[in-house]
């Protein structure tokens, strides 16, 4: 990891550990938005890594940003910090300045589109987007789609929008909003992104941040597991509890490095300026974190017996989001199957080859 | 609680250019190799493919020249490594000394036995196997009994080996022995040796040693492992394996090597490469989506093994993180038979009526119960991960 990997990293389990609290969780599920949270994350810089410098970002590269996102995870951050940082790496590609607070990113459902549009004030955009996350509070969005022959991406206002409040299982706000004839605030094109860009790099984000807050699960139960006496020992010196949790840490394990070599990818893709497969490693990231997710959950309420149950205990925090975010854009299934198709159109004799194409 | 991490590693440039040596090698060497065959993985043994290797370079690839080496990088090693293994390349004779003698000799070895035992490896000539499990000494490696005495001039080695890959074969063993007068001394007086089977010729020494091998046929009744019987058998001074007594640490260092390569999840590819042939001309819904998953899995634990070799490389104790490989890695092996069960409505078989498919299927669900126990048993990795996890 680069200096800046490390500085990113202590300042956000810095931040994050002082301040999301148990009762900051609890109060953003009732919709209280933590605006000291995000302030703070705003002032330590955190919010824009990816955007270039000229552009008011720290301009470092994906595998950096992931330290951010991982600990967004970990810490279960009740904020569209991971979304804020995706949709200013969008405008950044598309050679937009991105306004300061927070943003989200959005996209039609599956089997409908966005209408971008040019007219003589300016671009519109008309279309529905489904579980947004962060939709109503965002006071940003960022879409993209395909407009006159060009991948573009586009910057809209809150309030140029309607926006119907709704929620994912751990109580984050995933609304939907309706685009009509809305006015947007920046548009251009973005050459190197693909128009499905969004459910794409909403896939890897969501593979970080599941990576991370299996990591969570991961501790808690290890710090249960050490304080839970029984049978006149600690739980955790029953090797029958020892080996369940060495099955979560392998799927900790494997879930933060897909996680991490998608962002690898991405950034060796942009360095080489060569939009390689990066599409193979973040469906790899998300179908692998989204097995792990149901897989390490389990384990991690298997270790907590009936207090991992309660809304008292902390670990349904991170279970709950980890429910819901193997699911977000595409659930791991869904992108298994894409990668299926793949691999076989591409056929056994090249397998390899396109596996480690990317090195 | 210890931290644990896989950052990924971008391979050298001279990595590709490897990569496009070892394929054009395999094209010439392998390509009449039956998937059957490639499914043996690197328990598949040629010797005559071996020499090949050797000649090509492609053994003892990371060692110093002097003793036959090609001063490479450990993930050119790597590259070659998965190319071969992913052609199901028969690279079992020299597996063993490649792996883990060779660098063992390199590191614990006088400068005579590197000179005598290490350049016929990189040729392909000389093949090793490993003396460590005992009848009732497997897990619990340190319990082993068998024992060495000194006499005049060398030692006098008893007892029994068990579960030794390529011993009726192997031109040489090294053999982990008790040297230690206290018999409760576990980890305490182990001495590693270097015990001649054959000769450099191919002549067997093994009854002129009072050395004795029997074949233990496994499920599928095939020979690989073997009970190897020391009664008195003589070993010279100058066959001591580093110091006397100090075999443990020895042992430890040389298992990291063995823990996380890229033959800790490649074992079934074949059956992998057949599901896809099989979903070219059939394809299902369902047969794709378990595919893709594997191919998830496969792509992630070739990062994170890729990402332990370059922990090793730098020098660091990855054992932590090579437990974590080896035993996702075994997890995935085996449950790619099933899986392919699941998908297609066909029964693994054996015999040359089988389909390809049939057969590897076949090979895989009778041998693939073995992949959790061998090189560490998945009880034990789970412990060594729990231990690093602070519960123990």
């Amino acid at each position: 990891m680069s200096e800046i990997g490390v500085m990113l990293g202590d300042t956000v389990n810095r931040l994050f550990g002082g301040m999301v609290t148990a009762q900051l969780l609890a109060s953003a599920e009732d919709g209280v938005w933590p605006a000291a949270l995000w302030k703070a994350v705003e002032e330590a810089g955190l919010t824009l890594p990816l955007v270039s410098e000229k552009r008011g970002g720290v301009g470092c590269s994906w595998l950096d940003a992931r330290v951010v996102l991982h600990g967004a995870g970990q810490h279960m951050a009740p904020i569209p910090l991971a979304e804020t940082i995706l949709a200013g790496w969008l405008l950044d590609c598309a050679g937009i300045e991105p306004p300061m607070g927070p943003m989200s990113i959005a996209c039609a459902a599956p089997d409908a589109a966005l209408h971008l549009y040019r007219e003589s004030d300016g671009w519109r955009l008309d279309g529905v987007c489904p579980r947004v996350p962060w939709g109503g509070a965002a006071q940003h969005v960022v879409v993209v789609a395909m407009a006159e022959g060009a991948v573009r991406v586009a910057l809209l206002a809150q309030g140029d929008y309607q926006v119907t409040p709704e929620k994912n299982m751990a109580r984050e706000p995933r609304d939907t909003l309706r685009f009509a004839h809305a006015p947007v605030a920046a548009c251009d094109a973005a050459p190197g992104l693909p128009e499905n860009a969004v459910e794409l790099y909403g896939a890897m984000i969501r593979a970080v941040q599941i990576g991370g807050a299996l990591e969570r699960a991961l501790v808690e139960s290890v710090k249960y597991a050490n304080d839970r006496v029984q049978f006149g020992k600690p739980i955790g010196k029953f090797q029958a509890v020892q080996q369940n949790l060495a099955m979560l840490a392998d799927e900790v394990a494997a879930c933060g490095a897909a996680g991490s070599a998608a962002c690898a990818a991405v950034d060796k893709s942009l360095r080489s300026n060569n939009p390689a497969d990066v599409w193979l490693r973040i469906a790899s990231a998300k179908a692998r974190a989204g097995e792990g997710a149901g897989k390490g959950a389990s384990i991690a309420h298997q270790a907590h017996g009936a207090f991992g149950f309660t809304y008292e205990h902390v670990l349904h925090f991170a279970t709950r989001r980890l429910w819901s975010w193997r699911a977000e854009f595409g659930t791991g299934d869904h992108w298994a199957a894409g990668l299926g198709r793949r691999v076989v159109e591409i056929g056994a004799d090249n397998l390899w080859e396109t596996l480690t194409a990317t090195d | 609680m210890q931290t644990f991490s896989f950052d990924p590693v971008t391979l050298p440039p001279a990595a590709a250019e490897l990569r496009r040596e070892v394929r054009d090698f395999l094209a010439e060497h392998n390509a009449r190799r039956s998937p059957l065959d490639r499914a043996q993985s690197w328990s598949g043994s040629d010797p005559e493919f071996s020499r090949k290797m050797g000649e090509a370079g492609f053994i003892g690839m990371v060692w110093p020249k002097k003793y036959g080496g090609h001063e490479r990088s450990s993930f050119e090693r790597y590259v070659m490594l998965e190319e071969m293994l992913v052609a199901g390349a028969p690279v079992g004779a020299h597996w063993v000394a490649d792996r883990q003698s060779g660098p063992l000799l390199l590191r614990f070895g006088t400068e005579e036995q590197r000179q005598k035992y290490l350049p016929p490896v990189t040729r392909g000539e000389m093949f090793y196997c490993i003396g460590m499990s005992e009848p009732d000494s497997g897990s619990d490696l340190a319990s082993v009994r068998s024992k060495a005495v000194k006499v005049d001039g060398g030692f006098l080695i008893t007892g029994r080996k068990i579960w030794t890959s390529g011993a009726h074969t192997a031109h040489v063993m090294i053999g982990l022995f008790r040297t230690g007068s206290n018999p409760d001394g576990r980890q305490e007086g182990l001495t590693q040796f270097l015990i001649d089977l054959r000769a450099p010729d191919g002549t067997d020494l093994k009854a002129r040693n009072n050395i004795q091998v029997r074949p233990i046929r496994s499920l599928l009744g095939e020979h690989h492992f073997n009970e190897v019987t020391f009664d008195e058998a003589f070993v010279p001074d100058s066959q001591v394996v580093g110091k006397v007594d100090n075999g443990w640490s020895q042992v430890m260092s040389e298992l990291a090597f063995e823990r996380s390569g890229p033959e800790r999840y490649l074992s079934s590819i074949q059956l992998v490469l057949e599901m896809i042939r099989e979903l070219s001309s059939n394809p299902t819904p369902q047969g794709h989506a378990a595919v893709g998953r594997l191919i998830a899995h496969l792509s992630t634990l070739r990062q994170m093994s890729v990402s332990v070799a370059a922990k090793l490389n730098a020098g660091l104790d990855p054992a932590l993180e090579g437990s974590i490989v080896k035993d996702l890695g075994a997890v995935f092996e085996q449950e790619i038979p099933a899986i392919a069960q699941a998908i297609f409505n066909v029964e693994p078989r054996i015999g040359k009526h089988a389909s390809d498919l049939e057969q590897v299927m076949g090979f895989l669900v009778q041998n693939s119960v073995s992949y959790s126990m061998r090189g560490g048993t998945r009880e034990i990795l789970r412990g060594i991960i729990a231990r690093g996890l602070g519960l123990r």
